[in-house]
């Protein structure tokens, strides 16, 4: 694809984001913007309605164990037509891990939120069915978390009886 | 008496809060179905299906409401083979945690470590010599052709024909001879590496890959006689499950399940990697999207493959490097690491830290695995392990989908929509 036209979307991004771009990371193959919190959602419609960024491949989260701005959530999203790949990267604090949710624009949005939530704790508002999606809801943690130990927690799931005849 | 106390004793009493919220989560789901309410004879029941259930391909559990044939709504239940391979990586070398992606998508072994592979490669910024990314090549749409097998003998045995399974497994057991060949091992095969593969073809794994593409075609052929035009198979599979392209994008599906609604999306042209740029071959589409299309767009994927691999043969050259000549970037070969110092210590090294991509990169790298786009997203701290490694697999997105897809469909297609998506619990629980 030609560079022209990626420049031209970048160029529609910043004109919209304003000082909002917090940071474009061009160093990769593709971009990374870093935007706040309270954007992500008006974002995520303009970049699906405007820019043609139909296709959401995948909800990140990730740890970086700072005290601040402790979680990261990273949406990637495809442009069929213009043949990109496009990642939107939004920090989120421990203290209040709280985003909103964006499966009312994109839903395929649903199961990758679950998984960030199941993983990480971060809640999403909005979400038609917030429930984890790999562990049990009786599971009182979240395992991809740095804190929590390689081997799990001894005890935080009951297993079903392993002899038949057990009371 | 003794034996109704054990019977009422049986219920189900671990893991309750997620049974509860599993069904109050069906409760609230939104019906997209009108249901006649005047029919006297409409039945309302609830049913469980899996995760032990052989139609299911693994641990799917699948809840439905069923109004009549109908299911009027339904939940997936997924995570029953869920073993934490993301936090795994996390404490493993790049290299190291190579061999766990052989247990994802453990239909097709091959895919998922050149995705990995590759993955890191671009991260920590390697080139692989050309003899290496034509062997990957290869290996690849081989593992494409054994994945296809195994979808097309379970699909068609849950259709209710149970010879072709047999005639798949046949195929599938000369691709699983010639991996044995190659590799060392017929499944789980571990075979690329940082920086190349491990060992090059053999004259006789040469043979083999020939022979197979020369009798394969006619094989394809033979069952696409058989199915095509049965009455059977096409009544059962035609209009089943039927989705549009702008719901299937909406949905985020991916592989064959999306080409079958009209959209071209495969990572082989959409980016190409390795050398399929200088391939020529087709991505097939249909655009009815329903489980029939599924089908012709596998079949004819698995006849591209074959071309593909042709055309490899051709233009990889004779002889050459498969494996990156750095001892930094990729490990050294068996005769440097047992005759020299030198290599003892850079096998050392590797074996220990490994690969070292820099501090604060992030990368993304897919490749079109049977099933769709397979990709791994990796962050780095500058050491040797991945600060955070996570997965983009295809089954994930396809299972998200069937959630939808079911809704309004017959209880009695479930298997075969399950079977037509072609799901891995091993690649969507990761």
């Amino acid at each position: 694809m030609n560079t022209e036209i990626r420049d031209n979307i970048l160029q529609d991004i910043r004109e919209y984001l304003g000082d909002d771009l917090l940071e474009l990371n061009m160093k990769q193959t593709y971009p990374l913007l870093l935007i706040p919190r309270k954007r992500i959602h008006d974002t995520c419609r303009f970049l699906k309605n405007t820019l043609h960024f139909a296709y959401l491949n995948e909800i990140i989260g990730a740890d970086r164990f700072t005290s601040e701005d402790r979680f990261e959530v990273i949406y990637h999203l495809v442009s069929l037509r213009d043949r990109w790949r496009l990642f939107v990267k939004v920090l989120v604090d421990e203290e209040q891990p709280l985003l909103p949710t964006v499966s009312d624009i994109w839903k395929s949005a649903n199961w990758n939120e679950r998984e960030v939530y199941d993983m990480f704790g971060i809640r999403f508002e909005g979400h038609p069915d917030l429930r984890r999606i790999f562990l049990p809801e009786d599971f009182k943690y979240y395992p991809l978390r740095k804190e929590f130990p390689l081997l799990g927690v001894p005890g935080s799931l009951e297993m079903p009886n392993t002899t038949p005849d057990h009371d | 008496m003794e034996l109704e106390k054990k019977i009422s004793r049986k219920k189900p009493t671990y893991f309750r809060e997620h049974q509860e919220a599993l069904y109050k989560s069906l409760e609230d789901k939104h019906a997209t179905v009108e249901v006649d309410k005047s029919d006297p004879l409409t039945t309302r029941m609830t049913l469980n299906m899996g995760p032990q259930h052989p139609a299911t391909h693994g641990v799917l559990r699948v809840l439905m409401e069923l109004d009549g044939e109908v299911i009027t709504k339904c939940r997936l239940d997924t995570g029953y083979l869920h073993r934490g391979i993301e936090k795994m990586a996390e404490n493993k070398t790049y290299q190291e945690f190579m061999p766990y992606t052989d247990r994802m998508d453990y239909i097709s072994p091959y895919s998922n470590n050149v995705a990995l592979c590759m993955a890191v490669e671009r991260i920590a910024g390697i080139e692989i010599p050309e003899r290496a990314s034509y062997i990957r090549m290869i290996c690849c749409e081989l593992a494409r052709i054994s994945s296809h097998l195994l979808w097309l003998g379970t699909m068609i045995m849950d259709a209710g024909a149970l010879s072709y399974f047999l005639w798949t497994f046949r195929e599938r057991e000369k691709i699983y001879d010639i991996f044995d060949e190659v590799t060392g091992h017929r499944f789980t095969v571990s075979h690329s590496r940082i920086g190349g593969v491990n060992n090059d073809f053999t004259p006789a794994a040469v043979e083999k890959i020939r022979k197979f593409i020369r009798e394969f075609p006619d094989e394809l052929k033979g069952w696409h006689k058989t199915l095509d035009r049965n009455r059977i198979f096409v009544d059962r599979n035609s209009g089943v499950g039927a989705i549009d392209h702008e719901e299937a994008i909406a949905i985020g599906l991916a592989g064959p399940s999306l080409r079958a609604t009209g959209i071209a999306y495969d990572i082989r042209t959409f980016e190409p990697y390795l050398h399929y740029a200088d391939m020529d071959f087709v991505v097939p589409t249909r655009t009815e999207g329903d489980n029939l299309a599924r089908y012709y767009c596998r079949m004819e994927e698995m006849a591209e493959s074959v071309r593909i691999i042709e055309q490899c043969f051709d233009k990889m050259p004779e002889k050459g490097p498969i494996r990156v000549d750095d001892a930094k970037k990729s490990y050294p070969s068996k005769d440097e690491v047992y005759y020299s110092m030198e290599g003892l210590i850079h096998d050392f090294m590797m074996t220990d830290t490994g690969v070292c991509p820099p501090a604060g990169a992030e990368s993304y790298h897919a490749i079109e695995a049977p099933k769709g786009e397979l990709g791994f997203y990796i962050q780095s701290d500058g050491t040797g392990h991945p600060w955070r490694l996570k997965i983009n697999s295809p089954s994930f997105s396809n299972l998200q989908g069937l959630e939808t897809i079911l809704d309004g469909e017959m209880v009695a297609d479930t298997v075969v929509l399950i079977g037509g998506m072609d799901p891995v619990m091993g690649d969507s629980d990761k």
